[in-house]
Parts: structure tokens; C-alpha cells; sequence
């Protein structure tokens, strides 16, 4: 890939502030004003005002969860969000999915020389929105550049800590069988928005990715009492990920009807047209709740307050750690990963 | 979707399973011809639905399964020229082959695309005149029209840097050959509904009636499955057999002329090898002369050697119905989508890799 | 194999075997060769292929098929 000095490997739109140098990343003064001048202004805060290699809390007594993420979509800005939101609110969402409170984020970013500040800019006012939002704190980070064609205009890592909430730790060896599934929203609208723009897909009307962060609707849960045994938030892989994911972590047979699980109609149709599941396609912004049976009809009643929430299916008594989809025809099939990503067929 | 959401009515398929159930009063074989009505069947367990002794076998109607491992070698020796820009269907990318796969191919560094379309293939050839564009030309006779019309718009604008490697092949010399097999157990056949739509019916009539097998032109959603299924059924309980059109939305019996007529403009029949086949007379689509000098395997002097398979591969047998995934002693063990043996097990409707993908147990169904 | 879709044409450009659409197949849109269907008029419905519409679907056809099922002409 080639760019003239002022263009920027990111959306193109550049912008008047010029592009990102090796210099910027080499540890003077231009870096300085970099971090200063254009990432930091973005999420101002007790913390960065130490200015220093670390931030310092104290925690609150309470369990902490602590996760970590990589991020290097493309495009970088999509509608309904941008690497910026998505790195915010895929940390807020791996410690919801912990029961935990957004607390702490740290933010490493590989910029590639050449890319606008502009958009750097915009970036890190996406990832300050998402994190005031959920009053969750950028407290530290790290800034490097690497030369052109090394890097796919910008990478984004986090790692956030947090206060654990929930009663108990949601996670795969806690579910039980008989327990409730709960999805909190139509699925496959991510990895449809994505794909849209390079398979030459429009809409009727603007289909976003559900890049979102889903604490208040864990945060509803925890606070009417229900009891969580698991929480996995849809990523790459989609709900079969999830599902499947869980299933055979804690060695349950799942059961799921197919029919139960929404989706909207423009990702229905992009779905058909490329030959994909929907159920094996990308989110950001859903997930899934392992709850007992008697808390299902509140846990569902709360989740519906936040998006379309649905019941989806059940935990099972078998000892396989098999997912099986029930078709609205009363036929069950299994359902497994795909061997890697879902590609478009034309067979 | 409007007509794709009515022709999956659970009510609809109800009756019609039950009036499959009601007309059938013998064991019957009926195979589908086109991976993706396996696909379908399997995705909604369609097959669940049928008396026992109804049995649905499994064709070579998936053009990825049928493509020659030596088809693939001319592939990747193409698509590792520096100048080459290598565009596929995603479907071809995972197919193995003793040289590796495109997909690998790709990670290795060679400029491999997915694409839609070969119409990409031929903006692509339009955007970068330095390069040579080569597009992988699989498919069936649905996908012939697409093919022909990727060609005809290059050489209308001129791009001699354009060319096709082409692995078309034609569906009505594979029944033929299914059907010449002497331990065949084929009593009907469900046509592949949009081969028909571009090149209409009267290609099967003569099969229909020398070989005395019924055959229906089916859909793809699970009405029209269970449609052509009860259709075969009444026409073998009642000892007849002739060409019907059970997909009459997607189907005129004469097809689409404009298709047909570029189809004829662009290519000729020839000889080509199916993979598990053998050699089939006329069983493939070649260019003719005044389109030969965009031919890719000319163009790069790629012979086509004898690919070589993996001798625990049944894939051949698989793809005529003669055998059924489980019956392979390596299935769900040496062979799975994660390192397959032979193509069935990794084209997204290889009857392995659907049996692999949608059954509860492994290697456990007949 | 042939993975081929139902939409609606809700515009067209160009001529003969450029003629070109654009099909909506349910809130998704894409452009959409229409070399081979020279009568297809916006409002019709394609089968569309790869990109490429192969047919225009007899919604006649389609009528009549899902009638016949409805009036349970299914079961003799």
C-alpha cells in the first residue's frame, strides 16, 4: 500500500492535522505532544494526571476481574461504531461478563506511520465517550509507531480491571443442568455491517453493528438477585461460539430452538444471499445468560428492558457437552464450529 | 424474504412428510443431485422427516467435490506466479490437495481473492492492467451463465490481461454415468433446480425414459424438497417415470434462452474428468476458439498431471451415492473439516462435511 | 450447488448484456447483472446467482404452488 505524506491508512477522510511519523513514537517531544495533544484529551482524569509509567487504586474489598483484548478490525470506522467504541466496550463487556463493574482500562495503541491524526482523534474520542458512558477510566497506556506497511493503520489492546458484583463467579463450571438460556438481542448484525461494505451490500435502512456495552443489563440482573451462572458475550464465532464454547467447558448437552433465536431481517437476507448462519456470525454487543429455570421469567422480564431478549433454550442432563438445535420442523441436528471463518458459497 | 420464508412453512412441510408417508408402500432410493438441497436436507434434518425405507443418496452436485485434485494443482501453480492476481469463490479455498490448499496457498503469500462474483474478477482485471487476473471458472450450469458473461465483457473491453482456468462441468452426463454403474441403487432422481432454470428440461427426458427412472426438478427450501420427494414417490408407486417440473417458479422447460445462447457463444462441450468419476464424454464446458486465447492454463502452460488422492479417500463412491459417509472407516477420525482426506469432507456441502457438521454423533449414521 | 436467491428489482441502468439492477432481497440491496432477464421491469422478481439474475421468478407459479399446499391438495 502506498500514501502520500498527508494521507492516512485509516478511512481515508484524513484531515488538516497531517499524518502520524516514526518520530511520534520515538519517545521526544513530537510523542509527547501526541499523547498529550491528541490521545489524552479525549478521556481526561485524576489518574493520567500523574503522568506517570503506572496509575494507582485502591481496591474496594470486593473480588476483582481482570481481562484483556486485541483489537484490528477493518474497516476501522463502520457504522454504529469505530476500533475506539469497540475496544472500550469489549473490555467494559469482558468484565460484565465476570459480573464486574467497569473500573480501570489501560490502552496500548500500534499506530502505523502515516495514519491521520485526524482519525487518531476521533478514535480517542470514541473510546473516552464509551468509557465516560459507563464511568469507567482510562487511567493508563502505552504508544508506539511502527513504519508504513507494518501495521493495518492501528491496532488497539486493553486490559481493565474491575470490582466483581455478582454473587458469585458466572462462569462455564457453575451452570447447572436445567438452567435457562437467555440471548439479549438479535444476532449477526456486527459481522453483516462489516462484511456489508466490502461485499457491496446495501440497506433499506442503515443496518449498525451492535457495538455496545452490555453492564447496565448485567448490572439490572445482579441487582434484582438473580443468580448468574454464566455469562458469555457473543464475539467472532457468533452464538454457536458461545454456546458451544460453554457446553464444552462444563460438559453439558445444550438444547436449542432454532425458531427462538432473533434475527433481524436485513441480516436474515444477508445471510441467504452469501449462503451464512447467522448463528455462526460476528456480534458486539449481545450476550448470553445461564440462569435457573425459576429466575428465567425475571431475568427475562429485566433484559427485555435493554433490547429485544429472548429465551432460546435449555441446559440438559447428559454429560456430552453437545449442542443441538431443534428446527421448527421437530428435526434436531448438532451444531459445531465451523473449521475457521464462515465464507460466502455459491453452492 | 418473500418467497424464500413460504416455501419453509412448518405446516407445509408437515403435510407434505405426511402425504410422503401415506403414498410410499416400498423402500425407494432417490438421490438429489445438488449439494445444496443436501446441504438443505441436512441443515433442517429434512431427512428425519421420511417413512424408513425412503432413502436419500447423496450426488456429485457440488462442483468443489467434482473439480479434479489435478484441476487444483493448476491452480496453485497459477496462483504462485508473482504477476498473478488469483480470484475464487471462497468454496475453493479450503479444497485439499497433495500441494496444499489455496487457502494455504494464500497464507503463503500468493495474491489469492475471494470473490462473489466473476464480474469482481473482471473489474479487478480493469483496475490493474499490469497484473494478469485469472478467475477460477468452477460451477455447474448455473454458474455457466455468469462465467460466459465474465468473459464476453473482458473481451469486449479489452482485457487481454484477463483469463479463465476453467472446470465447468454439465450435470446430464453424470446422471447418465450414475445410472451406467451396475451396482447403482438410484430409482429416482430430484434434478438440481437452478441447473434447470438456465438450461430447462429436455436435456433429461431422454434419461428419464431409457433408464425408466423418474425425475423431478426440486428446490432448494425444505417445501420444495418434500415437493420433489413426493413427487418421485407417486411417480414410482405408480411405475412411471418421466421429467417433471417440481420448481415451476424457478423453472420454464425450455430455460432461460439468453443464458443458453451466451453459454453457447462462449464455451462447447468437451471431455472432462470428475473427480471419483473418471473421465466423462462431453461432461464439461471449454472455449471456443474465438475465446481460447483467454484460457488460463494455456496462458501459463499448466498441464494437467495426474493429481494424486489419498488412498483412504472414498470420496469417489461418496459422490456416487454408492457409499455413504459413515461407511468410511476414517470419517470423524483421520478425516474431519479440521484435516480432511479427500474434498467431500471440506466443500461447505460435501456430503461428509454436512454429515460431520449437522449429525449428533459422529460417524455413527448410515 | 447453486445457491441462488430471490429479491426485487427496484432499479435499473444500462443495456443489454451491461444491463445492470439493483435487487432488494429484504432490507439488503446489491447490484445485480441483468444480461440474462432483457423483460425483467422494476417491481419483478430475479434469481439472482453469483451476482448474475438467472431467471425472473413466475410469481404466478409461486402463487399457485403455495395455494395448492394451503387448500391441502397435498394429502390424496
Amino acid at each position: 500500500m502506498t500514501h502520500g505524506p498527508d494521507s492516512a491508512p485509516g478511512d481515508g477522510s484524513g484531515g488538516s492535522e497531517g499524518a502520524v511519523q516514526m518520530a511520534h513514537g520515538g519517545g521526544g517531544r513530537m510523542m509527547q505532544d501526541l499523547i498529550h495533544g491528541v490521545i489524552r484529551p479525549a478521556f481526561p482524569n485524576q489518574q493520567l494526571e500523574h503522568n506517570h509509567d503506572g496509575a494507582f487504586f485502591t481496591p474496594q474489598g470486593a473480588e476483582l476481574a481482570f481481562t484483556s483484548d486485541g483489537h484490528v478490525v477493518q474497516p476501522l470506522f463502520f457504522p454504529g461504531g469505530d476500533i475506539g467504541s469497540l475496544a472500550i466496550n469489549g473490555a467494559i463487556n469482558d468484565l460484565a461478563m465476570c459480573g464486574a463493574e467497569p473500573g480501570q482500562i489501560s490502552v496500548s495503541l500500534i499506530i502505523e506511520e502515516g495514519f491521520s491524526i485526524a482519525d487518531l482523534r476521533r478514535i480517542a474520542a470514541s473510546m473516552g465517550s464509551a468509557a465516560a458512558a459507563m464511568g469507567a477510566c482510562i487511567v493508563t497506556g502505552d504508544t508506539k509507531v511502527v513504519e508504513r506497511g507494518k501495521g493495518d493503520g492501528i491496532f488497539v489492546s486493553t486490559s481493565a480491571v474491575g470490582p466483581v458484583r455478582s454473587a458469585s463467579r458466572p462462569v462455564p463450571a457453575a451452570v447447572r443442568p436445567g438452567d435457562s438460556i437467555l440471548l439479549s438481542g438479535d444476532i449477526g448484525r456486527h459481522g453483516v455491517a462489516i462484511m456489508a461494505a466490502r461485499a457491496g451490500l446495501t440497506f433499506g435502512s442503515p443496518l449498525l453493528s451492535d457495538c455496545a456495552p452490555l453492564w447496565p443489563t448485567v448490572r439490572a440482573l445482579i441487582e434484582r438477585g438473580i443468580e448468574l451462572h454464566c455469562l458469555r458475550d457473543l464475539t467472532r464465532g457468533g452464538l454457536a461460539a458461545g454456546l458451544i464454547e460453554v457446553a464444552e467447558t462444563v460438559l453439558l448437552a445444550v438444547e436449542v430452538e432454532n425458531a427462538a433465536i432473533p434475527v433481524s431481517e436485513p441480516v436474515r437476507s444477508a445471510c441467504e444471499l452469501f449462503g451464512l448462519d447467522a448463528i455462526h456470525v460476528a456480534n458486539e454487543g449481545r450476550f448470553i445468560a445461564f440462569v435457573p429455570s425459576d429466575q428465567e421469567a425475571e431475568a427475562l422480564a429485566l433484559m427485555r428492558r435493554f433490547g429485544d431478549a429472548r429465551w432460546i433454550g435449555r441446559v440438559g442432563e447428559e454429560q456430552s457437552g453437545a449442542v443441538v438445535l431443534q428446527s421448527p420442523y421437530g428435526t434436531r441436528r448438532r451444531l459445531r464450529l465451523p473449521n475457521g471463518e464462515q465464507m460466502p458459497r455459491i453452492c | 424474504m418473500r418467497y424464500v420464508e413460504a416455501f419453509r412453512s412448518p405446516e407445509a412441510v408437515r403435510q407434505l412428510a405426511e402425504a410422503i408417508r401415506a403414498t410410499v408402500t416400498r423402500p425407494w432410493s432417490i438421490m438429489e443431485v445438488c449439494g445444496g438441497q443436501t446441504h438443505a436436507i441436512l441443515r433442517f434434518g429434512l431427512d428425519q422427516l421420511l417413512p424408513s425405507g425412503l432413502d436419500l443418496l447423496h450426488g456429485p452436485g457440488c462442483p468443489v467435490c467434482v473439480t479434479p485434485a489435478a484441476t487444483l494443482d493448476q491452480a496453485l501453480a497459477i496462483a504462485a506466479q508473482p504477476e498473478v492476481v488469483f480470484c475464487t469463490f471462497a468454496d475453493m479455498l479450503p479444497v485439499p490437495t497433495a500441494g496444499g490448499s489455496l487457502a494455504e496457498a494464500k497464507a503463503g503469500g500468493a495474491d489469492i481473492r475471494a470473490v462473489y462474483s466473476p464480474l469482481e474478477a473482471v473489474r479487478v482485471a480493469a483496475e490493474e492492467p499490469h497484473r494478469q487476473v485469472v478467475f477460477f471458472a468452477v460451477g455447474f450450469e448455473t454458474t455457466a451463465p455468469a462465467n460466459a458473461l465474465a468473459l464476453h465483457l473482458a473481451n469486449g473491453q479489452g482485457l487481454e490481461n484477463f483469463s479463465l482456468l476453467v472446470a465447468q462441468v454439465l450435470v446430464p452426463p453424470a446422471l447418465e454415468a450414475l445410472l451406467a454403474a451396475p451396482d447403482h441403487r438410484i430409482d429416482a432422481f430430484l434434478a438440481a433446480g437452478h441447473v434447470c432454470t438456465v438450461m430447462g428440461l429436455e436435456a433429461y427426458a431422454p434419461i428419464a425414459t431409457s433408464r425408466h427412472v423418474p425425475i423431478v426438478a426440486t428446490g432448494f427450501e425444505p417445501v420444495d424438497i418434500l415437493s420433489g420427494i413426493l413427487a418421485a414417490v407417486r411417480q414410482l408407486e405408480t411405475g412411471q417415470a418421466y421429467v417433471e417440473n417440481g420448481y415451476a417458479r424457478a423453472v420454464a422447460a425450455a430455460g432461460n434462452p439468453a443464458a443458453r445462447a451466451l453459454i453457447d457463444e462462449v464455451f462447447e462441450p468437451v471431455d472432462r474428468e470428475w473427480r471419483g468419476m473418471g473421465c466423462l464424454p462431453a461432461s464439461g464446458l471449454g472455449l471456443r476458439p474465438a475465446y481460447r486465447r483467454f484460457d488460463a492454463a494455456a496462458r501459463f502452460g499448466v498441464s494437467s498431471a495426474s493429481g494424486a488422492e489419498d488412498a483412504r479417500c472414498i470420496a469417489g463412491r461418496v459422490l456416487q451415492g454408492l457409499a455413504r459417509p459413515g461407511d468410511c472407516p476414517a470419517f470423524g477420525t483421520d478425516c474431519t473439516p479440521r484435516h480432511p482426506l479427500g474434498v467431500t469432507m471440506v466443500s461447505s456441502e460435501g456430503a461428509c462435511s454436512a454429515y460431520y457438521q449437522y449429525r449428533q454423533s459422529e460417524g455413527a449414521e448410515g | 450447488m447453486c445457491l441462488a436467491v430471490p429479491g426485487q428489482l427496484i432499479g435499473i441502468w444500462g443495456a443489454d448484456l451491461e444491463r445492470c439492477g439493483l435487487v432488494d432481497f429484504g432490507s439488503v440491496r446489491r447490484e445485480v447483472s441483468l444480461a440474462f432477464v432483457p423483460d425483467a421491469a422494476v417491481g419483478d422478481f430475479v434469481i439472482v446467482h453469483v451476482g448474475v439474475a438467472i431467471a425472473r421468478l413466475d410469481q404466478a407459479a409461486a402463487e399457485r404452488a403455495l395455494d395448492e399446499l394451503a387448500a391441502a391438495g397435498v394429502v390424496e
